[in-house]
């Protein structure tokens, strides 16, 4: 496949071989970036058509065909905003917090592979990097609940942080299972170990975990129902209530950009990434649809980006100690169970470990 | 039973799977209700209540002869009437003013009125820029009256048999 990172390679044929990498990886992270940036963009529109529509309502559609130009008039608004810093706060810390929310959405999507051969960077340790770069997510909310000096902002962070360590166990257990299950902590092989076809992905004998791992996802994104950070009715926004201006649109932004990581996280663990779910049925192996490719990564990333926001227009928010409850009482035994099925089924070599 | 029956309708989600049911099928089967407003509006009764007018009888004689019941009736006191002998020796207002911010469009004048002088329309969507322009005098309520008066007789006959 000729495609535009491998059209930079070879463009870059001219620079002395270490220079041509650390260039690439540069170039290529660029263009990621700012891929992810207008997706992200496209996000916020379709999550305001998805939800009217799910409430009987249209949504914006006046800025441009369908309202797509919906986003980009939001980021000129928010650019000529102020940037309000509350005169009791900590200034560094105040606009540090926003970066610290925003630099590990991004940086986690160095390890992702879109398509077959392609990921910045190829590391064995994907797995691990991802879910310490989900961890570091988490200051960026305590450090604004913080710095901003406010009761609402710091209830908020407290209530974030609790959560977002709670999610992140059931997250890293069922996670687990799917180190268990490929043996590998590289994305790409993780893919890989999913081929056959879509009952051979590991959602079919990992369910419980991929159901787990999902709606760990939404809580650790802070979406509703599990948006208990920025309870409007109690806490008025949270975290980021004194936040204005571009200060916060970088926090929308990482949430957002979150959203789309745990999307793309699901597929791949789950749904087999880059694969497709007709590869080796009904000799359709052989024709296109069998064939792996970006598009059906972007189809299963689609499909879990809409149910992040059919979940927002259907569910009422979870209180917050039934949010602890599912987390710690609900979610983590249920994967600790199914590790020790998985582990079962790995010993007496059923199902997919049969051969 | 019971018990075992609860615990599995919690832990397999049923409630919130049939939720999201109900937001999908909004989503994808049903239209959305809403009215895009500017280009299209809501159905409007002839009995709206809205601006003022001021009517005229087709030889161009204004309608009122200042019996004042419409300021009587008035439960706000938004209109103020002044009355005096006209040049053709008729009884005329030489000042009606109704004030809109004061007035609360119940249609008691309208109703009040003998001659159907004083009328709301149908027109809702106005607004002011100044300070004073609430206030509606005799002429601009004639001048609205005049402009409409098709719209007006239009409703009124629409209306006719139910009053």
């Amino acid at each position: 496949m000729n495609t535009a990172p491998e059209l930079i390679k070879t463009l870059l044929g001219f620079l002395p071989e270490p220079l041509q990498i650390v260039v690439w990886v540069v170039v290529v992270a660029l263009m990621l970036f700012v891929t992810v940036i207008i997706c992200m963009a496209m996000l916020t529109w379709a999550e305001r058509r998805v939800i009217g529509y799910a409430h009987a309502r249209i949504g914006p559609n006046r800025v441009g065909p369908q309202g797509l130009g919906q986003p980009f008039a939001d980021v000129i608004k928010l650019m000529v905003k102020e940037i309000v810093i509350p005169s009791s706060s900590s200034k560094f810390l105040f606009l540090l917090a926003p970066l610290l929310a925003l630099i590990p959405a991004l940086a986690a999507w160095a390890v992702i592979p879109l398509w077959p051969g392609f990921v910045v960077a190829d590391i064995n340790a994907g797995v691990l990097y991802l879910l310490a770069l989900s961890s570091a997510g988490v200051y960026g909310i305590i450090l604004a609940g913080w710095a901003t000096n406010s009761k609402y902002a710091f209830l908020g962070a407290m209530r974030g942080a609790a959560q977002m360590v709670a999610y992140e166990i059931a997250m890293g257990f069922a996670v687990v299972g799917v180190i268990m299950a490929s043996g590998s902590l590289n994305l790409g092989d993780i893919i890989d170990g999913q081929r056959g076809s879509y009952l051979s992905q590991y959602w079919f004998w990992l369910f419980p975990l991929a159901v787990v791992y999902f709606i760990a996802g939404v809580a650790e994104t802070n979406r509703a129902p599990f948006d208990v950070v920025e309870g409007e009715s109690e806490i008025v926004a949270g975290s980021h209530v004194e936040y204005s201006g571009m200060a916060f649109a970088l926090f929308f932004v990482a949430e957002y950009v979150n959203m789309i990581m745990i999307s793309v996280l699901t597929s791949i663990f789950f749904f087999g990434g880059w694969l497709s779910p007709f590869e080796g049925y009904f000799g359709m192996g052989d024709t296109g649809l069998g064939a792996p490719g970006f598009h059906w990564l972007a189809i299963k990333v689609a499909f879990f980006l809409f149910c992040f926001l059919w979940f927002r227009a259907t569910f009422p928010r979870y209180r917050y100690d039934q949010i602890m409850r599912l987390g710690w009482k609900v979610f983590i035994p249920l994967t600790l169970v199914w590790i020790v099925v998985e582990c079962v089924l790995m010993i007496y070599k059923i199902g997919p470990w049969a051969a | 039973m019971q018990a075992v029956r609860n615990f599995a309708r919690t832990f397999f989600l049923t409630e919130l799977l049939s939720g999201l049911w109900v937001t999908l099928r909004q989503f994808a089967f049903r239209p959305s209700i809403t009215i895009q407003y500017p280009e299209e509006k809501t159905p409007q009764s002839p009995r709206f209540r809205g601006l003022h007018a001021q009517r005229r009888y087709a030889n161009g004689q204004e309608r009122c002869i200042a019996c004042k019941l419409c300021e009587a009736v008035c439960p706000a006191l938004a209109i103020t009437i002044e009355s005096d002998v006209a040049a053709d020796g008729t009884r005329r207002t030489t000042r009606y003013d109704i004030d809109l911010f004061k007035c609360i469009y119940c249609g008691f004048c309208e109703e009040a009125c003998p001659v159907d002088a004083i009328v709301e329309t149908r027109i809702h969507e106005y607004h002011m820029e100044n300070r004073g322009e609430n206030i509606m005098t005799k002429d601009k309520l004639l001048a609205i009256g005049d402009r409409y008066e098709a719209m007006i007789a239009a409703d009124k006959a629409a209306d006719a048999r139910y009053r």
